[in-house]
């Protein structure tokens, strides 16, 4: 015999709840990775598949392994770890070795999470923890860029990609560069539409514009993150992008080329927008995006490297305590919250 | 004036002394516990690393050339004695900045970071200007360090940290992630 329902609940408030818990939040997120995964192995090929699965592996064995919830393999199942290791094969090249992507996988979840705790401590991203690890420890691996291939290339392996540990690849990869790469070393702009459409080369999910932009919209849509966050990211590097190019149009890039290119998107929408190390409050928030928009434009635009977005999100990661502190609300009727 | 610009900058983010530099490392994580003392510790930074500048130039200028072997110690005593003497001037002549310098004007005059400033100054044979840039640049790179350190620092306090990584681990793990985030300024203004 079942219970019948009872006619009066007694609960606490909130009353109405959307009944989104974390799990369920980061397999909506996984979900939504789904299509730039599609889009990276179309793109790439079988390389691309590997190099998520190693990242994925050695974020999901840390996080077993090291986690200090127990049982062990209990923190794992709210999906963050895979989140996070998706994530990082996402922004790494196709052609990387993959006991480099692995141990990337291992620093990203042993240093940059769970050395704080575990989930929701972090202070920095994980992902860009152990991209930026790898970028240090890599460098020449970190910027050997395959070219895109077509759907009939699918299958084939990127060379490299099975460098046995502690190796670097063999040099007779074919290598080609980033359009932004192009643009700072050659001032040759990519056409927008290869940008969008992800015929250019680059890291494995940050090629192809419109699939993010699409997820983006629908992760904002199902609230998963801040809409704030990419909107305030992507208008201010357009808009400083755009004083720029106003001033001299010959030597720098169009927004335009400066919204579609590299990582800009991607991190924008994926790794920017980590509900733990970004701003709690609205105004903070504006804060937040304007600033890895500025420093975007000036690492891109001044830096010595193509590439800022990666840095410019680690930098406002660092800088959100102090954000979070500034743009702390005011209560109605209070006077300035004492510092 | 695009080169001292460019001296401020490299001295501020480019070349940060702490943390390209690993210089200045004891108060780094010594006084980083809580903002408002982290930021006084930068601003008397600020002031002694201006003061090491001038001094490092009139020595450069007037003494060094005839006794080259005194570099050494006519550097740390002269910069020494004369912040010192400048720490006893503000004393009498504003109390409210010596209150929020107070101790940490002489604790920061023996360190590491300060000796750099002179030496490297004289290296690289800056003019006064030059080092008075060079001095602004590098102490307003070691504040910036020592908030952003200290912001992180208390957010951290919260953090339920594993208990073998707690303490100065963490602090050296923070330290190391934010001196890989300053990585990404290399090479910052190079090509202009």
């Amino acid at each position: 015999m079942t219970q019948p329902e009872p006619h009066l609940l007694l609960r606490a408030a909130p009353f109405l709840r959307r009944g989104l818990t974390t799990p369920g939040l980061m397999t909506e997120v996984i979900l939504a990775l789904v299509p730039v995964i599609l889009a990276a192995v179309y793109f790439f090929g079988v390389s691309a598949l590997l190099v998520l699965t190693a990242t994925t592996l050695g974020a999901v064995a840390t996080e077993w392994l090291l986690s200090p919830v127990r049982p062990r393999g209990v923190a794992l199942r709210d999906g963050s770890a895979i989140l996070t290791g998706l994530i990082l094969g996402l922004c790494l090249p196709p052609g990387l070795a993959l006991w480099m992507a692995f141990l990337g996988g291992v620093v990203a979840i042993g240093l940059g999470k769970l050395a704080f705790g575990g989930l929701g401590q972090n202070l920095f991203n994980p992902a860009l923890v152990g991209r930026a690890f790898l970028q240090a420890a890599f460098p020449t691996a970190l910027t050997t860029w395959v070219p895109e291939g077509t759907i009939t290339e699918v299958l084939s392996v990127r060379s490299g990609t099975f460098a046995a540990p502690f190796m670097q690849s063999s040099v007779d990869a074919v290598s080609t560069a980033t359009p932004l790469g192009v643009m700072k070393f050659e001032n040759v702009a990519t056409p927008v539409a290869d940008l969008l459409l992800g015929n250019s080369a680059g890291s494995l999910g940050e090629t192809c514009g419109v699939v993010i932009i699409v997820c983006g919209v629908f992760m904002a849509w199902r609230r998963l993150f801040d809409w704030r966050i990419p909107v305030a990211i992507l208008a201010s590097v357009a808009a400083f992008s755009a004083v720029v190019w106003v001033f001299d149009p010959q030597a720098s890039p169009s927004p335009a080329f400066m919204l579609g290119s590299g990582g800009l998107l991607f991190g924008a929408v994926y790794m920017a927008t980590d509900p733990v190390t970004s701003p709690i409050a609205p105004r903070g928030v504006w804060i937040f995006g304007i600033g890895v928009g500025a420093l975007v434009v000036l690492i891109r635009l001044w830096g010595g490297l193509p590439e800022g977005v990666m840095y410019a999100i680690l930098l406002m990661n660092a800088a959100t305590p102090l954000i979070d502190r500034i743009s702390q609300p005011r209560g109605f009727g209070r006077g300035r919250a004492a510092a | 004036m695009n080169d001292l610009l460019w001296i401020f900058v490299s001295a501020m983010v480019i070349n940060n002394f702490t943390l390209y530099y690993f210089l200045g490392l004891c108060p780094f994580f010594g006084v980083s516990g809580q903002l408002k003392t982290a930021f006084r510790l930068g601003l008397a930074t600020i002031f002694v690393m201006l003061i090491t500048s001038l001094c490092a130039s009139f020595l450069n200028a007037f003494v060094l050339p005839h006794a080259p072997y005194l570099k050494l110690i006519a550097f740390i005593v002269v910069i020494a004695s004369t912040v010192q003497f400048v720490e006893m001037l503000i004393r009498k002549l504003s109390p409210t900045l010596f209150r929020a310098l107070g101790i940490f004007l002489p604790l920061i005059t023996t360190n590491c970071a300060i000796l750099f400033l002179a030496l490297t100054q004289t290296s690289r044979d800056y003019s006064l200007v030059q080092g008075v840039s060079f001095a602004l640049g590098a102490g307003s790179g070691f504040t910036l360090a020592l908030v952003l350190m200290a912001g992180l620092r208390q957010e951290a306090s919260l953090a339920s940290v594993p208990e073998i990584v707690k303490g100065t681990a963490l602090n050296m793990i923070i330290a190391g992630l934010l001196s890989l985030a300053f990585m990404g300024f290399a090479g910052l203004f190079s090509a202009v």
